[in-house]
């Protein structure tokens, strides 16, 4: 086997009319890893995703996928990938094993072997009994595991997941993670983007952020939020004369300044002593009689990520994406 | 097996494409009514409505004069199917999956022409039966009659290709309703299609003899020797020769919309 990585790109640009999507983007992933594009709508993950799917040609940069050449051999690449698009593309007036097969045709393994994997996939993906059944009328989360099932039909050697998760409810992101990890555990290259830093923890290996069209860090989950501060003290006051008496005890505790939002009544604060730090807060408060609706260590959020390495808010075109993230980040 | 992938394939991987759309006619109730109900209705709306007002230049049968124009114009609405199948699937992002799959991209275009042509026979075997319950006969014996269905799918074949040129230039499915309203229903209405053209007014007379749908349509009518075979006297060269005139326009069509099709599916994708 080659010591290749499976994706190596080098300074892609892409310009849609005036607007930059990507801005020389470099990536090196490791055969057999899990890598994240981690950034908010419209920074360029998706484009990435398409430059190196074939889908479209950047203006500049090359890139090897699997060994292939982009420009030169894209039959090979195409040969080499599977790719799970950002909406579940599974053909809603095909069955989930019909889907399945016509995949595994146009892969050319044969109409025998297609219908072999596609028994094995549904079973692998929990879609026995479904399997015969229309996709029109299938959950969101079982659209995903189908459309995931078509990428692997072929046993591809490196997998695109552009943002797997989307516009789907807790309980079906869960379980889509357990799949993409047995994924991981049998030695697929995988390169997922996602607007989460949470799912980009739970998921990769190795992290690339993104933001307007330029990598601005890259590391593992632990050495990014280690950029970022890691967890925070997280309170939130039942009174709002309370804040700065709260703000006091909270900054002696973290040893760093404390961020007040006296619309949320909430004091918040880094902090690298985590649990032992959150009990000394609460004996604290308590002493001062100060009365506390919520008390608890938070995650930083995509949004911390970005206000740290960026010093602004994300620029998402999509104000929706941006609700999305914040609801999440406050669950 | 490298080259087996990129070229030997190409006929595997259109077939596939193409069975994927019959399924989705099979599917679909209103398209599957659309192929199978509305044929008929025609056949005996147009038989029995306007089958007593109209008067077929040389005598003869109105209803089976009707039949050449009916078959003209489902084969002619079957440009519609294919552009707004292929719209749907630039929508539903089925394009960009097929697009990242090891096969010839043109594949997925012929795949789309194959199951629309494979679709456009069965209207055609029911109205012909429909033909026969109300009183349509083929009077031209049998080399005539396959001459005829063969002029049938070489036309039907042509006529996909303007629907797959449609569907690559306009993107949504409902902007080729739109379109192809405007385009189609009148190119099929200002033709021989349900009234002999010599009733026309002249501006529109002379547009309806140089019309392909009423080549068609005559064409269908000599093979079969129907009523209104009969070019008039001092007809235009187009109504004198139906049979090669319609050929040449189906050659036409595909020598143009085959390859401007192809180029502009290929430029819409490619962002």
């Amino acid at each position: 086997m080659p010591t290749e990585n499976a994706i190596d790109a080098w300074g892609l640009v892409k310009r849609y009319g005036s607007k930059l999507a990507l801005d020389g983007v470099d990536l090196d992933v490791a055969r057999g890893s899990v890598c994240g594009l981690l950034g908010p709508n419209g920074a360029g993950k998706t484009t990435a995703v398409r430059i190196l799917t074939t889908l479209t040609t950047p203006d500049a940069g090359t890139a090897r996928i699997a060994g292939h050449d982009l420009a030169s051999d894209p039959a090979a690449v195409r040969r080499s990938i599977g790719l799970a698009a950002q909406d579940a593309t599974v053909d809603g007036l095909l069955t989930g094993r019909e889907n399945l097969v016509m995949i595994g045709e146009l892969h050319h393994i044969g109409r025998r072997r297609a219908k072999e994997r596609a028994s094995e996939l549904l079973d692998q993906f929990s879609l026995t009994d479904a399997g015969d059944r229309v996709c029109k009328d299938y959950s969101g989360g079982m659209r995903r595991r189908l459309d995931l099932a078509a990428t692997l039909i072929a046993e591809p050697e490196v997998l695109f997941l552009d943002e797997p998760t989307a516009g789907l409810d807790p309980r079906a992101r869960n379980e889509l993670w357990d799949v993409l990890d047995g994924l991981v555990a049998a030695g697929v290259t995988i390169l997922l983007t996602t607007q989460y830093l949470e799912e980009a923890d739970r998921l990769a290996d190795d992290i690339f952020v993104v933001d307007r069209g330029r990598v601005i860090a890259r590391g593992d989950a632990r050495s990014l939020k280690r950029q970022i501060g890691g967890d925070q003290l997280h309170v939130v006051c039942k009174n709002v004369d309370d804040l700065p008496t709260t703000a006091g005890i909270v900054e002696r505790i973290s040893g760093a300044a404390a961020t007040i939002d006296r619309a949320a009544r909430s004091v918040t604060a880094p902090t690298d002593r985590g649990a032992a730090a959150l009990a000394v807060l609460g004996g604290e408060l308590a002493d001062g009689g100060i009365g506390v609706d919520d008390l608890g260590l938070r995650q930083p959020t995509l949004e911390d990520v970005f206000l740290t390495l960026t010093g602004a808010r994300p620029e998402a075109e999509d104000p929706q994406a941006v609700a999305g993230a914040a609801t999440k980040a406050g669950r | 097996m490298n080259a087996n992938e990129t070229h030997g394939t190409f006929v595997g991987d259109t077939w596939v494409i193409a069975r994927r759309g019959l399924l989705h006619m099979r599917r679909q109730p209103e398209m599957l009514a659309d192929a199978t109900i509305q044929p008929i209705m025609f056949v005996l709306l147009f038989a029995f409505v306007f089958g007593g007002a109209i008067h077929v230049p040389g005598g003869g049968s109105y209803r089976e004069f009707l039949m050449g124009g009916i078959f003209a114009q489902t084969i002619v609405f079957g440009a519609f199917g294919v552009a707004i199948s292929l719209a749907q699937d630039r929508k539903s992002g089925a394009i960009d999956r097929f697009r990242s799959l090891p096969i010839r991209r043109s594949s997925v275009l012929a795949g789309h022409a194959v199951a629309s042509l494979l679709k456009a026979l069965l209207p055609l075997v029911l109205m012909s039966i429909a033909g026969l319950a109300v009183g349509w006969r083929i009077h031209g014996g049998v080399l005539k009659a396959v001459g005829a269905y063969g002029v049938m799918i070489a036309f039907s074949f042509a006529v996909i290709w303007i629907g797959v040129l449609l569907g690559s230039i306009i993107p949504t499915p409902e902007g080729v309703q739109g379109v192809g309203f405007v385009v189609i229903f009148p190119l099929t209405f200002v033709a021989s299609t349900f009234v002999p053209v010599t009733t026309l007014p002249t501006g529109l007379r002379q547009f309806a003899e140089w019309n392909p749908v009423t080549a068609l349509a005559g064409a269908l009518r000599k093979l079969f020797e129907n009523p209104g075979a009969a070019a008039p006297a001092h007809a235009p060269w187009s109504l004198v020769h139906p049979v090669l005139y319609t050929l040449l326009w189906g050659i036409g069509i595909v020598a143009v919309c085959a390859p401007a099709a192809i180029r502009s599916y290929q430029a819409s994708i490619t962002r």
